[in-house]
């Protein structure tokens, strides 16, 4: 009996203490690793933003920028370079696509989810469940046929063709986490409601709608990242120069042999801005959110 | 009773919306791309077409060396970010930050990284710390592969890591306190308690991952561009070609739709695993 105190008194043997050594030098090792991983592009695209010359540091592949300026982001808040003529009606092309994307979003799945998880709708979750299945089709392969879906529907160069794919993409997802969430608070509080007097309408205005307002903020991350990391609906469903959104700008530079590089990646660097400003704003309800939907799986 | 029939008129209400766009924007595409690529001729003409099978091979590298690379990098990191300390936590937070970013964008930058006119960051880092010549990455078809998988990996594994990051959170703590006890560490906590309990979440994401990648269009498209002479390219992007470049939308369903033998048993065993276990608990 002496000898357990003793042997848990005594300092951890030699051999204890240089395996935690060893544990923490790797971990701080992996963590070192890790940053640079994850931070090398974007350095890279700061690189080319911060040089004031056209293409002195992606052609000539300098690890610092010779002369650091802010030249180019100048030059795409004053619109003055080639490509950059129309940058901020660009922008707010993109803009007006990803709010109007998570608005709507947001709103269909809302309801859609109450309907299903709250009312006496017998066969309803049949059409959510079943909508799950379009969830898991590569959204890239339905560009084909959407394509002349616009046509058909008078969509052709509108930006609400783009708009109506990415909602209808977003929301059997933004339903299934909506669903989840709603699990989590007492149907009871329902029918408290109800006894008060309250309609269904006032349910879901009153009891529904700010006890899911967690799971509504991740949605509308969600959707807006959709539609900010398209190419392929925006390049394909807007020919104009008038609906062209900025990441359709930004691809064109492809086809060109000497494009303002230095600009370009200013532009794309202030592009990047929203989603990850909107991201650190909800960071606390997106991983509870994401911590639900863990549990579930 | 009247206030019944109120309420069942109200959730119709409500789910109309949803019912409308599904219809028209998400079922009756597919179906409509059942019937373009319906005719039978058209899979003739993909095999007798030099660009279809390599690409064909090309989307199952990607996908199967992408996918799983990213998922198991993706579950065994997540354990380092459940350690509780301050550095680990905001390094989370940088962690992820390619998650957050638009891909376009990225992809342009991870371009560059490697294929200046004469060096890229990368190459010029290789020359500095180790003094070789890096490669000329877009002229290879293997080092091009490898450069949009690493993207690809770069890109979407901070997505999954917050996932399995959340499943651990969600293990009982009496389960992991128990394994404690009992000695289990390391490695052997790993096997023997850890993924067990995570197993199927991983199972579940990866079958998602798996349909999803096979459409993946914006790495390949901008990271390598299908360098070098079109040897890297995937279904998608073949597909993005007969549409838009030769007028052929009908083989470009056609492309695309030739991965529904195995897409369709993926999403046949995910489906029933998320109903059993999270759609109906």
């Amino acid at each position: 009996m002496s000898g357990v105190i003793a042997s848990v008194l005594r300092p951890p043997p030699r051999r204890v203490r240089l395996h935690r050594l060893v544990t923490e030098a790797a971990a701080v090792m992996l963590g070192i690793l890790l940053l640079i991983w994850s931070v090398a592009p974007i350095y890279n695209m700061l690189l080319i933003a911060l040089d004031p010359e056209e293409g002195e540091v992606e052609f000539s592949g300098n690890i610092w920028p010779p002369e650091p300026s802010l030249e180019s982001f100048r030059v795409v808040l004053m619109q003055d370079a080639r490509y950059l003529e129309h940058f901020w009606r660009q922008l707010g092309n993109s803009v007006y696509i990803g709010l109007m994307t998570m608005v709507l979003t947001v709103v269909v799945a809302s309801l859609a989810s109450f309907a299903v998880s709250r009312m006496p709708l017998k066969h309803g979750s049949l059409l959510t469940n079943a909508s799950l299945l379009t969830y898991t089709i590569p959204v890239s392969f339905l560009i084909f046929p959407f394509y002349r879906i616009a046509h058909a529907y008078g969509l052709s160069n509108d930006p609400w063709a783009v708009i109506a794919a990415h909602v209808a993409f977003a929301t059997p997802f933004a339903i299934l986490i909506l669903r989840q969430y709603a699990r989590l608070i007492p149907i009871e509080l329902d029918d408290a409601a109800r006894v008060d007097g309250a309609s269904s309408i006032q349910v879901y205005w009153r009891v529904h709608l700010p006890l899911t307002t967690p799971a509504l903020g991740a949605i509308a991350m969600y959707a807006l990242v959709l539609a900010w990391n398209d190419y392929l609906y925006q390049f394909v469903l807007l020919s104009s120069e008038k609906h062209m959104t900025l990441a359709v700008m930004q691809a064109q530079l492809f086809d060109d042999a000497d494009p303002p590089w230095n600009a370009m990646m200013a532009a794309a660097i202030m592009y990047s801005l929203p989603p990850v400003a909107m991201f650190f704003a909800l960071r606390r309800r997106i991983s509870a959110v994401l911590t639900i939907r863990g549990s579930g799986g | 009773m009247s206030g019944a029939r109120q309420d069942l008129t109200l959730a119709i209400a409500f789910i109309a919306p949803y019912a409308a766009l599904f219809l028209a924007f998400a079922l009756y595409p597919i179906g409509y791309a059942l019937w373009m690529g319906s005719k039978l001729s058209l899979y003739t003409d993909l095999i007798a077409d030099p660009l279809y099978l390599p690409s064909a091979l090309n989307t199952a590298l990607f996908v199967g060396v992408g996918v799983n690379v990213k998922m198991f990098l993706a579950l065994l990191l997540s354990g380092f970010f459940m350690q509780p300390r301050w550095w680990i936590r905001a390094l989370l937070v940088v962690y992820v930050l390619p998650w957050t970013l638009p891909a376009i964008q990225t992809a342009i930058s991870f371009r560059w990284m490697l294929s200046g006119e004469e060096d890229g960051l990368v190459n010029r880092l290789l020359s500095l710390l180790l003094g070789i010549d890096g490669p000329i990455w877009f002229n290879h078809w293997g080092l091009a592969l490898g450069s949009n998988i690493v993207f690809y990996v770069w890109k979407w594994m901070p997505f999954w890591t917050l996932i399995f990051l959340a499943g651990r959170m969600a293990i009982p703590r009496d389960v992991s306190d128990a394994a404690t006890v009992d000695g289990a560490t390391g490695v052997r906590r790993f096997v023997h308690v850890t993924f067990p309990l995570l197993a199927n979440l991983y199972l579940v994401c990866t079958l998602l991952s798996i349909a999803w990648t096979m459409g993946e269009f914006t790495t390949v498209y901008f990271v390598s561009g299908g360098a070098p002479v079109w040897s890297t390219q995937v279904l998608t992007t073949l597909g993005f070609h007969y549409a838009f470049d030769v007028a052929n939308p009908s083989l470009a369903v056609a492309a695309v739709m030739s991965v529904l033998p195995v897409l369709v048993p993926v999403v046949v065993v995910l489906l029933r695993k998320v109903e059993a276990r999270t759609l109906q608990l």
